[in-house]
């Protein structure tokens, strides 16, 4: 197992939607669940974080958020797109302000099923994600090590 | 100072490292056990540790590095010389200054939840700085030494002389430690209202420097523990172990106060435990 793969740290975001799979991603600390168990710390900032988990189908409000928070994190870094909103907008595909789905703002790497997604479902995610990042690192070589990349968000 | 301390400082600064990440995964175990839960490794805190040196972060500013080092710096010296026999009543100033380098850290981020953070750091070192120096104030009385080698060696039942100060100084562990109740600077866990707070916009390495600091130091703090424990060997074992399990029992027990609790309560068991405790020594001449 690599470096990145044993610690994982999470940063979440609620890009709008109902909250529910919001409130599953905290499901999955709980005892129950005990994300921790695989290395896995919640953090608050995103530059501490490897692994962006987001809930929601993403409006034209809280899009630049989602971005900026997205270009704060250094590389490799891999994004979990929760639930049927973050993947296609859900029910709320049709409002007026919805932009219908993770991927049309962040590149996605996992997508979670699931209304509202299921707690095992996301540690499964998570760890999907954490083998990515992996595979990332690898890629990267091993010399170059990644930077936090400028971004482009307005 | 004599030859085996340099020896026993010297080690000091390779194992220190390595106790205090054992110590820092002892206490996520025995914390993930309090709360039912399996937790991680025992040694996850040195997998987080390579990964935060294999990360690379621009810092937000030029100054965010030194001043970083510096805290890691002063906060290995601080231990450095504990163990060397150096004076403790200068060297707590050098833990007091390692703690400020950390703030200043903080401050020069620009963040607003570093910012907060630091300002409750500072806070939080008025209520516990009181206490620690009344500490060491105490140990003098009884031992008659301000050097961590002439406290052990005199074989002084400190812990049952001293229990005042014992609270005391555990009280202020919680606090150095920022553990909760007392952990309204920053928090291991991101569940709190200032999401990372003194180490918000540090990153990777910067995180590990920080992170290595709190290990160097929580090793320093539980020898000051033991030598209130320093006149028995089993003693010696049982004595900061019942400590270091009660401040986690403590810190998963208790909520995150407001810090003018956190400075009331500071103060009130230096006044109370601290200056209690040391009253009958000097009133009544006690030994």
């Amino acid at each position: 197992m690599s470096t990145l793969e044993k610690s994982p740290w999470l940063i979440h975001y609620d890009a709008s939607s109902c909250n529910g799979c919001d409130i599953e991603v905290l499901a999955c600390l709980t005892p129950v669940y005990d994300a921790e168990r695989f290395g896995c710390i919640v953090t608050g900032d995103p530059k501490q974080a490897d692994i962006l988990l987001v809930t929601g189908s993403v409006n034209n409000l809280n899009e630049p958020v989602l971005k900026n928070i997205y270009e704060q994190m250094p590389e490799p870094r891999a994004v979990v797109a929760i639930g049927a909103c973050a993947y296609s907008g859900g029910v709320f595909a049709d409002c007026y302000n919805v932009k219908g789905g993770i991927a049309k703002v962040i590149p996605v790497d996992v997508f979670v099923p699931g209304c509202a997604a299921r707690p095992e479902a996301i540690l499964d995610g998570v760890v999907r994600a954490a083998g990515l990042l992996a595979e990332r690192r690898r890629a990267m070589g091993r010399g170059k090590r990644g930077t936090v990349t400028e971004g482009e968000a307005s | 100072m004599n030859y085996s301390h340099l020896w026993i400082a010297l080690a000091y600064l390779v194992l220190g490292p390595l106790l205090g990440g054992l110590l820092s995964g002892i206490d996520r175990k025995v914390t993930a056990r309090m709360q039912g839960r399996m937790g991680p490794p025992l040694l996850q805190p040195f997998y987080d540790l390579r990964k935060l040196f294999s990360r690379r972060i621009d810092p937000v500013n030029a100054l965010q590095y030194p001043l970083v080092a510096s805290h890691l710096a002063f906060a290995v010296l601080t231990g450095f010389f504990i163990f060397l026999g150096g004076d403790l009543l200068l060297i707590i100033f050098m833990l007091t200054l390692s703690g400020v380098f950390l703030v200043l850290a903080a401050y020069s981020t620009g963040s607003p939840y570093g910012k907060i953070g630091a300002d409750r750091e500072l806070i939080v070192m008025m209520a516990y700085e009181p206490m620690v120096i009344l500490t060491l104030v105490g140990l003098f009385r009884v031992t008659k030494s301000y050097d961590f080698w002439g406290i052990a060696g005199s074989g002084v039942p400190l812990a049952l002389l001293l229990p005042g100060l014992l609270v005391g100084f555990a009280f202020t562990l919680i606090m150095k430690l920022r553990k909760s109740p007392f952990d309204l600077s920053t928090s291991h866990h991101a569940h709190q209202e200032l999401v990372k707070g003194l180490t918000a916009d540090m990153g990777g390495p910067m995180l590990g420097l920080v992170e290595l600091a709190h290990w160097y130091e929580s090793v320093y703090l539980y020898g000051l523990v033991f030598l209130f424990f320093s006149f028995n060997p089993l003693a010696a074992f049982l004595g900061p172990t019942v400590v270091y399990f009660l401040i986690i029992l403590i810190d998963n027990s208790t909520a995150r106060v407001k810090w003018e609790a956190a400075l009331t309560a500071g103060w009130a068991i230096a006044l109370v435990a601290g200056v209690g405790n040391l009253i009958p020594f000097y009133l009544r001449g006690l030994p």
